[in-house]
């Protein structure tokens, strides 16, 4: 657990050292906001919008935050010698989670802050709009760990981005209602955690409690966890 | 420090490394007796931070019998009694010196105060002070390397395993290195110290030759001088080689008879 915090407080220094990269993260979800706000300025459309772009942003952010880092500390050497340290393999993934978590809250908060700010009606409980996206960023952190094993280069990292998000994204709903999607589509969104992230939050903003959504953060708890587990046996403490 | 009863902190037999489709080390023995300064030597390609990389155990498709400290290379236990300092400094560049240093020390089980005191000390051993504050990313080569080193310091390792940690650096500080690891090896530590540069070989207390992975002498600076009758060590590494090449001894005979140590 001790050294769990020893690595989310490096990570979290290290991000620390790099305001450039904090002020993207926090702005950039904004920028999107402010523009869908401003194009559809007294229609509804941000209330259906505004809460897929709050579960959306961190996802994608952090997995390509952390697809991008840990990447970095493979060809760094830096995890070759974590690797020789006691540092335990779920230790390292947690600590990565536990940092990019911590972003996620400060986001989460800008985020949601700044589309209430703008006309964004959320008639559930914010709270637990903001629970849904920092968990989704937590997804995407142990997303981007499970994954990073497969990238060579950083460039693959990156790459990893429209293989692992992008179809979420297409099956979540958003495009087109799942029940009008081919079968085979719906049972594939139906497995995929952006599907009830998007669908919670949605249904936080037109009043949905606690009862009714959670369900659908179960499904996000499960996903955090499966991706830190194939994270964690992903990771290799030998290499060739 | 901890050793065992012949006193050796690494003790490979049959050790058999296979990289890809290459086998770059096909039967190995070799001993690194406890409490000295034993240097690694050979080429580049020779095979030094594949065997290095086995003993502190983050090289895979090793087998043979590879013991460090007692207990199997990579066992759990020896990740608190062995530091390793790898080729490339695996330090965190966006983090200043001082940074890198407590987070390793605190990975060695050191919090708060004792970390601190800890990177302070180890700054001091790398001729760092002043730069405590720097990022590493700002720092030369050289200067990374050393807090890379340093990083290994903290941690107070029994067994310290350096993969060309002096390279780069300028004489002074070279000889100020050397000088360091001999007073860690007089506190009963081993330094297992890999170098390319023959010139090192002089400042060790015992030499391992390595060349296409396998040993061509285990001895000392002064036997292998003596045996060779070269005058410095790089030719009496070529002699060594000559000799292994055209059959009048083969490598670990050049060891064995000098060391008289060997099985």
């Amino acid at each position: 657990m001790t050294l769990t915090m020893v690595t989310a407080g490096r990570v979290l220094n290290q991000l620390r050292h790099d305001r450039r990269t904090i002020a993207l993260i926090m702005l950039a979800p904004c920028l999107i906001v402010g523009l869908v706000a401003w194009m559809f300025h007294g229609t509804p459309v941000l209330d259906q919008f505004g809460p897929v772009l709050v579960g959306f942003f961190p996802l994608f952010v952090m997995f390509l935050v952390t697809s991008v880092t840990t990447q970095r500390e493979r060809s760094s050497g830096t995890l070759e010698r974590l690797m020789t340290t006691p540092l335990r393999k779920g230790e390292f993934v947690a600590g990565y989670a536990v940092a990019f978590g911590v972003l996620a809250t400060v986001q989460a908060f800008v985020v949601v802050g700044f589309a209430l700010l703008v006309g964004m009606d959320v008639a559930g409980s914010v709270w637990l709009v903001l629970l849904v996206a920092v968990l989704d960023a937590v997804l995407g952190c142990t997303l981007g760990l499970a994954c990073s094993a497969v990238a060579r280069t950083e460039f693959q990292a990156v790459q990893m981005m429209p293989v692992v998000i992008i179809p979420q994204l297409v099956t979540a709903g958003i495009m087109m209602p799942r029940d009008q999607m081919p079968e085979v589509l719906e049972w594939v969104s139906r497995v995929l955690p952006l599907t009830y992230a998007v669908e919670s939050l949605q249904d936080l903003a037109r009043g949905a409690q606690w009862a009714g959504v959670r369900g659908a953060i179960g499904v996000l708890v499960l996903w955090i966890a499966g991706a830190g587990v194939v994270g964690v046996l992903t990771l290799r403490r030998r290499t060739e | 420090m901890v050793n065992n009863d012949d006193g050796a902190a690494v003790r490979a037999r049959g050790l058999r490394i296979v990289r890809g489709a290459r086998t770059v080390i096909d039967g190995l023995d070799l001993d690194v007796p406890a409490g000295q300064v034993v240097g690694l030597l050979g080429p580049s390609g020779s095979g030094k931070t594949t065997l290095l990389r086995s003993i502190v155990g983050v090289q895979a498709n090793v087998t043979g019998d590879l013991t460090v400290l007692g207990a199997p290379a990579g066992s759990p236990g020896l990740r608190r009694r062995v530091g390793y300092m790898t080729q490339a400094a695996s330090v965190y560049t966006d983090l200043s010196v001082i940074e890198n240093l407590v987070h390793f020390a605190a990975l060695a089980g050191r919090r708060g105060a004792a970390a601190h005191a800890a990177a302070a000390d180890a700054v001091a051993a790398v001729d760092l002070g002043g730069h405590e504050k720097q990022q590493v990313g700002s720092l030369s080569g050289g200067e990374r390397s050393r807090v890379s080193l340093a990083a290994v310091l903290v941690g107070d390792p029994e067994l310290l395993v350096l993969d060309e940690p002096t390279v780069g650096l300028d004489p002074v500080l070279r000889r100020d290195l050397w000088d360091m690891f001999h007073r860690l090896s007089g506190e009963g530590r081993t330094l297992l110290v890999s170098s390319h540069v023959m010139d090192e070989a002089a400042r060790c207390d015992r030499l391992l030759l390595l060349r296409g992975g396998a040993l061509v002498a285990d001895t000392t600076p002064d036997e292998l001088l003596a045996q060779t009758g070269a005058p410095d060590a790089e030719r009496a590494f070529l002699t060594l080689i000559d000799r292994a090449n055209t059959g009048t001894g083969t490598g670990t005979d050049a060891g064995t008879a000098s060391s008289g140590g060997v099985r």
